[in-house]
């Protein structure tokens, strides 16, 4: 092995150094150029649709936000309790809400309710934009292809690259935090609602057909009660990574959870770093579970 | 059973591809389904197929997989719609029907049962059975009343708040059933309703869709790759192969004469016992005795013909009992009365009967079968050669 190493360490020959090897700089393409003036260009002609959206999506999570902080804080306490106990057991309920105590004792109760609100905002941007895609996407084979590819794009790109579209559109802030988690967390819904309602057996549709059913009425009595189970899964998988995402958002200024991990990395507080970190940890254990137990109850003899 | 015709089939022809409508000539020409495939990757589903479905009666459409009997019977919902032909029903060709007219029909008029079931899952036995009268826009407490109504009408109260795949094959089928009746359809559609199902539960519900059909009468268009279930079920049957129809025809005149070898093939494997009836080997006897005639009437009746035994009949054809002409001859000897020496130990059925079931009679018996209606009339008698010669 050491002989390897040495080898690498010795210079290039001559004959290795020209244009041969080199990639010849005459061939620099500036495309970010390009991305930028689309941009500018966007803004400038579509810059107050930018600003609407802007506008809507932090009132709803201003709103989600004001109201989930001025509920007192044993209330939130006592509805996980009762939503655990209702969907799950008596003992997850107090491990969850043990949980919650703990983060609030950690003092980022603040920093936990604006996570939730933007992660909560997301996601109910996601299903209403998702499903919708996902119905379309089984109905329609075109459609079908062009938004498997954008997904494949979408779920292969590192999540910090949604940072730089979200922030060149609507600055710094909750809004790019939100647009960002959404385009990061919405694949799985729709391609889970597609795959829902194609999954359906030909024969329950054909029959639905058979006794006189609009498109409609077959959407809605048949396909997507059928599709809910793989729905639920849907919903819960872009919870869990809208979740993960809200970190990541934080660099471009979304306050929360996320924003106390940057902080301690930053100031090499490992103290701070780990007590934002497990509490990130605790939510993500409980969103997930609460969200599949609601999930199962969804489910019909199969 | 009306004769009057409910559904006409006028040169139908069914091709799926891009451009189906372009295959027509082709066809026309006589090109090959094989090479129609090959050339232009249309697929020829039925082609050019017409028949007629009278009221009351069970069709049966049979023919293997892949000869386009589920095809045909979609087209007849129009959940395939016909690249060319007309299907006439009421006066109306279905396939010009727009949106709401074919929406009307299928809520209305026909009601489909599927071979893998097609019920839907999410739902209660119940809902199910009321789905085509929630489309129909009944008020709720209508339609529970008659799915429940309809549920038992085949055998499954108590099951209405269960969920289709809690139950077993047999009782999906019967839920099946009941959803294409409630709706009360002119046709029923069923698209190998029972192939699913193992083969005792065949029987009992191939017979339980006898029960119902005679007393409810509808029109019933069946599908089966079966020749046995054809035979048995179907007033009339149509063999299919390639999309065309081979051979159509009552069962009788279909064994009879089978058209060219691939009918003759599949009716060798038919286990006629189960399809003939009493009705179908009987025959009118020809020698028989009124009660009033006396012995020596009887005797000299079956001198004639070379016959050892005869039936006795009252002044109304009903039957009365059966002697032997060992007895009677005894009888005239000891001037004893015809009614005295009359034989009860013989076996009687009715028209309906299937072979199968004649055939334990005839190995036990040593005198002829007979076949008498309700009222106890004799219609024909069944000689114990008949039914064993005609397992061979």
């Amino acid at each position: 092995m050491g002989k390897v190493a040495c080898v690498n360490h010795e210079p290039l020959p001559n004959y290795l150094k020209g244009d041969a090897i080199m990639f010849p700089e005459t061939l620099r393409l500036e495309i970010g150029i390009y991305v930028d003036q689309f941009v500018k260009w966007l803004m400038h002609n579509f810059g107050g649709f930018f600003e609407a959206v802007s506008a809507g999506v932090l009132w709803f999570i201003l709103k989600m936000e004001t109201f989930m902080l001025w509920l007192p804080w044993w209330v939130i306490l006592l509805f996980i309790f009762l939503i655990s106990w209702r969907v799950k057991e008596l003992k997850s309920a107090v491990i969850y809400t043990a949980l919650i105590t703990l983060i609030g004792m950690f003092g980022l109760w603040d920093s936990m309710i604006q996570t939730v609100a933007i992660v909560l905002s997301s996601v109910v941007i996601s299903l209403v934009l998702g499903i919708p895609t996902g119905i379309l996407m089984a109905y329609d084979k075109r459609f079908n292809e062009i938004m498997r590819l954008l997904l494949d794009g979408m779920q292969t790109m590192p999540s910090f690259v949604y940072l730089i579209p979200a922030m060149m559109l609507f600055g710094m802030g909750k809004v790019p935090a939100v647009f960002a988690t959404i385009i990061y967390a919405i694949p799985p819904i729709v391609r889970l609602t597609d795959l829902g309602i194609r999954n359906v057996p030909k024969e329950m549709v054909e029959a639905a057909h058979s006794f006189g059913s609009s498109n409609w009425q077959t959407l809605t009595k048949v396909q997507l009660p059928q599709a809910l189970p793989t729905i639920m899964t849907g919903i819960n998988q872009t919870t869990m990574m809208a979740l993960a995402m809200v970190v990541v958002a934080s660099m471009i200024g979304a306050k929360g959870l996320g924003y106390d991990v940057l902080q301690a990395i930053m100031r090499i507080d490992i103290a701070k770093g780990f007590e934002a970190g497990i509490s990130i940890v605790f939510l993500a254990i409980i969103i997930d579970r609460l969200s599949q137990s609601v999930g199962e109850r969804f489910k019909f003899p199969e | 059973m009306s004769t009057a015709v409910k559904v006409k089939v006028e040169n139908l022809t069914k091709v799926f591809g891009r451009t189906p409508r372009s295959i027509l000539p082709q066809l026309k020409n006589g090109v090959s389904k094989e090479k129609i495939l090959q050339e232009t990757g249309h697929t020829v589903g039925v082609n050019d197929v017409s028949f007629e479905v009278l009221e009351g009666e069970i069709f049966v459409i049979m023919g293997l997989s892949g000869s386009g009997k589920s095809t045909l019977i979609r087209c007849l919902n129009l959940l395939n719609k016909p690249t060319q032909g007309k299907i006439w029903f009421n006066n109306e060709d279905i396939v010009q029907y727009d949106h709401h007219k074919l929406r009307e029909y299928r809520q209305n008029r026909v009601a489909m049962v599927f071979q893998h079931f097609g019920l839907f899952t999410h739902k209660t036995v119940l809902d199910n059975v009321a789905y085509g009268l929630e489309i129909k826009g009944l008020p709720l407490s209508e339609r529970v009343k008659n799915a429940r109504t309809t549920l038992e009408s085949v055998g499954l109260q108590g099951w209405e708040d269960k969920y289709p795949k809690e139950l077993s094959g047999g009782m999906q089928q019967r839920v099946g059933l009941a959803r294409a009746l409630a709706t009360n359809p002119d046709i029923l559609l069923m698209d190998e309703p029972f192939s699913a199902l193992d083969p005792l539960i065949k029987r009992e519900m191939q017979q339980e869709l006898l029960d119902i059909q005679s007393h409810l009468k509808k029109t019933i268009i069946f599908i089966t790759h079966d020749i046995n279930e054809a035979f048995k079920l179907g007033d009339r049957v149509a063999i299919m192969k390639d999309g065309v129809i081979e051979q159509m025809g009552t069962p009788d005149e279909i064994l009879a004469a089978p058209k060219n070898d691939y009918i003759k093939n599949f009716v060798r494997d038919i286990d006629r016992s189960r399809i003939l009836q009493a009705k179908n080997i009987m025959f009118k006897p020809s020698a028989l005795v009124s009660v009033k005639d006396g012995l020596k009437v009887a005797i000299k009746e079956m001198e004639q013909i070379g016959i050892s035994s005869i039936f006795v009949l009252d002044h109304e054809r009903r039957l009365l009992g059966l002697i032997t002409i060992d007895d009677a001859i005894q009888a005239l000897k000891k001037n004893i009365a015809l009614k005295e020496i009359l034989i009860q130990d013989y076996f009687t059925t009715t028209p309906e009967t299937y072979m199968q079931e004649l055939i334990p009679l005839a190995t036990e018996t040593k005198y002829p079968i007979a076949v008498v209606d309700e009222q106890k009339k004799l219609l024909g008698i069944i000689l114990r050669v008949t039914v064993l010669s005609n397992l061979v």
